[in-house]
């Protein structure tokens, strides 16, 4: 038996009152490292094309919004080529999109697991929104590729690319434990995350530039319309890779602020109803 | 360091069962119930998801009642009981899984739960990927893993497969290497369901032999399950659960005797009384009950025992009488007729009580349910005077000795003691 001193774990009815526990996250590391290996090298087995999906999925995307939005609709793209243009708004979303649809079915998926052995929950929300990053980065590969095609060179602001990063994913996993623990109790999320999708795609600005909103609407519009935290990641994304605009702290403040109250609130409601997993899965 | 390794407070855990719903009589007032129903759903899964405000009702069903015990370090517990009496419950409890309603639990150490092998296993990965999933997943961490990966690995016995996906794994393979991983972990404390029970007589044999050693390496174990031999083999003491309460504590041996007792003993003794007995015209029977001739209340493999027997003879004169019965197994097979004609003795009957008891040798069965399925009582050796189908069933439990080391359950009827020698000479002294 070992002499150091024996932790004691106590179980009772009781809710905790740590809200993350991050000694305890940190003992779980090699677990959650091992989730997110099995989902990357699970994903693309048994397919012919393997990780060209990662790719091949978001140029078709671009295409398609090319002609039709670009060419066909003329929508503005604030002075840079359409595609590129694009491209820099669908890398962002696709991670967010991608993340939230799987992230969302990840308690109900696991099941099997989690009523069988105990580990933080947290960690499997957390799996899908780590290991989607593979996708993101290896799609940020021909973002580079284009902006040498089209000539386009990132301004100095590119120090705030990775800050833009971590805001996706904070927002990502704040609204994740809200889904995920909703779906593990009324399993409706699995089916509102059809609209849910499409909804949040149609309302980011992928497509078009957030400063038409400005335009069309005015700037206080504007300013609550950067509520939805991806509107300043894409815009962020695109003044510091592509430098058309300075950048809009402004809609990133906005951003940060709801972001963070999503992922607190989210991590308050994942952690109230954790206890119950087992039982109602 | 506290002496205790899991201790376990009036613990109850409720949990709210769904009540059938009510059906509408009219197509009119059901398609008018699907259009309210998303409220009443709201607030029916509403209810059955929160444990805060527990008050008695119709549907709340207590799946454990105020358990409260003890497991020292070091030690090993076992429970049982029968399908939903809470075991299962109860370990969900200490393994942090799901929380008590009322009470508390307190675990010292680090634990490890064994509710089932290969948790988390991915057929798309392989071995060694599922290893160290399945083994992070058990609470290890990857340099516990990568110390003993040689061990797992050598423990399943599937080396050459170890980076073949696990889907093209025989379910054989799967549930050795899954519990190669469990049966590496060290901790403190191992909480175990019924897993002991899998794969084939070999492997059962070989992961129980493996669990003896963890416990004397001095990991405290709790152990659930419906087969007494790892229980026997591995518990000083035991848990008796019954719908969520604790019946019975005690030596293990004991507690298992008495569930056993419990479970047969309506059929294992028969009693009449003189004036309801069954009859013909001649034989009434009176009595029938089988019992250990060890001091044990149970009957063992390989364990001699008793038939005893009465009836009373309506006859007036005296005759020479025998009796005879067939021994058959669960699955209605004849193991032997015992008879009392092959004895080459004469047994005479006058009218009155007659008390017949025959004595099956030790090293003859082997443990299962065994029926009397025939008896008959004759005049002579032909005349049949009484006969009796399904008379008594019983049962012989498993053995205990792989406390000794010895080889446990051995499959078959019979459990013979057999006559060995083996000799051997060297070759060359032969050919001188």
């Amino acid at each position: 038996m070992k002499n150091t001193t024996v932790p004691k774990f106590v179980i009772e009815s009781k809710k905790s009152r740590k809200i993350i526990d991050l000694k305890e996250l940190r003992y779980y590391k090699d677990l959650l490292y091992f989730f997110v290996l099995r989902d990357i090298t699970v994903l693309y087995k048994q397919t012919i094309l393997g990780i060209l999906w990662a790719l091949i999925n978001p140029v078709f995307q671009m295409v398609i919004f090319s002609v039709i939005f670009g060419k066909l609709a003329s929508i503005p793209s604030d002075g840079i080529p359409y595609p590129i243009f694009s491209f820099a708004g669908i890398l962002p979303f696709n991670y967010f999109s991608q993340s939230l649809s799987s992230v969302s079915l990840s308690l109900v998926g696991s099941t099997g697991i989690f009523t069988k052995i105990y580990f933080p929950r947290i960690l499997i929300p957390l799996t899908p929104v780590l290991s989607k990053l593979v996708d993101f980065f290896i799609a940020f590969l021909i973002l580079i590729a284009m902006m040498i095609y089209f000539n386009i060179y990132p301004t100095w602001e590119i120090v705030f690319l990775p800050m833009l990063i971590i805001l996706m994913i904070l927002t990502s996993m704040g609204i994740g434990m809200w889904l995920s623990s909703l779906a593990i109790q009324y399993r409706d999320v699995k089916f509102a995350m059809g609209f849910i999708s499409s909804l949040l795609m149609y309302s980011a600005p992928v497509v078009f530039p957030a400063s038409l909103i400005a335009d069309k609407a005015g700037y206080t519009v504007y300013l609550l319309y950067g509520l939805y935290p991806m509107v300043g990641v894409i815009e962020g994304f695109r003044s510091s890779l592509l430098g058309i605009n300075p950048m809009p702290w402004d809609i990133i403040g906005m951003g940060c602020i709801s972001s963070v109250l999503l992922f607190i609130s989210g991590a308050v409601y994942f952690k109230r109803t954790e206890r119950i997993f087992a039982d109602v899965a | 360091m506290s002496e205790y390794a899991v201790r376990v407070n009036d613990v109850s855990k409720a949990f709210l069962i769904g009540l059938k719903e009510t059906r509408k009589e009219t197509l009119g007032a059901e398609l008018l119930s699907w259009f309210r129903s998303p409220r009443k759903n709201y607030n029916t899964l509403k209810r059955l998801n929160t444990f805060d405000h527990i008050e008695e009702s119709e549907d709340l069903f207590w799946a454990l009642r105020n358990v409260s015990f003890d497991l020292k370090q070091g030690e090993t517990l076992g429970i049982i009981g029968d399908n939903g009496a809470g075991k299962s419950t109860m370990l969900k409890i200490i393994s942090r899984i799901t929380n008590p309603t009322l009470g508390h639990a307190e675990v010292y150490g680090r634990s490890a739960s064994l509710l089932e092998v290969g948790t988390g296993f991915n057929s798309e990965l392989t071995g060694r990927e599922n290893v160290y999933l399945n083994g992070t997943i058990l609470g290890m961490t990857k340099k516990e893993i990568d110390s003993k990966f040689d061990a797992i690995v050598d423990f399943s016995g599937v080396e050459k497969f170890i980076d073949t996906q696990v889907k093209k794994y025989s379910s054989g393979m799967r549930i050795r290497l899954a519990f190669a991983v469990a049966a590496n972990i060290e901790t403190e404390v191992m909480i175990i369901d019924e897993v002991l029970s899998i794969g084939d007589a070999d492997f059962r044999k070989k992961s129980l032999e493996k669990m003896i050693e963890i416990s004397r390496g001095g990991t405290a174990i709790l152990l659930a399950t419906h087969n007494f031999l790892p229980i026997q083999a591995m518990c000083k003491n035991t848990i008796h659960l019954d719908h969520g309460k604790i019946v019975n504590y005690g030596n293990t041996n004991d507690i298992v005797s008495k569930y056993l007792g419990d479970m047969s003993k309506d059929k294992a003794r028969q009693h009449w009384t003189l004036e309801d007995a069954p009859s013909s015209d001649s034989i009434k029977i009176i009595k029938a009950e089988v019992l250990p001739v060890t001091n044990l209340p149970v009957i063992r493999a390989g364990d001699p025992f008793e038939f005893r027997f009465e009836f009373y003879n309506m006859l007036d004169n005296d005759y020479d009488i025998n009796i005879m019965f067939h021994l058959t197994d669960d699955y209605d097979n004849l193991i032997f007729i015992g008879s009392t004609t092959l004895t080459n003795l004469k047994y005479r009957a006058a009218k009155g009580f007659i008390n017949v008891s025959c004595r099956i040798p030790e090293n003859l069965l082997n443990h299962g349910k065994f029926t009397v399925n025939k008896l008959y009582v004759l005049q002579g050796s032909e005349k049949v005077l009484y006969e009796h189908s399904n008379l008594l069933v019983f049962e012989i439990t498993g053995d205990v000795e792989y406390e000794k080391g010895k080889s446990g359950k051995i499959d078959g009827i019979m459990k013979p003691k057999l006559g060995w020698e083996v000799s051997s000479k060297k070759e060359n002294e032969v050919l001188v």
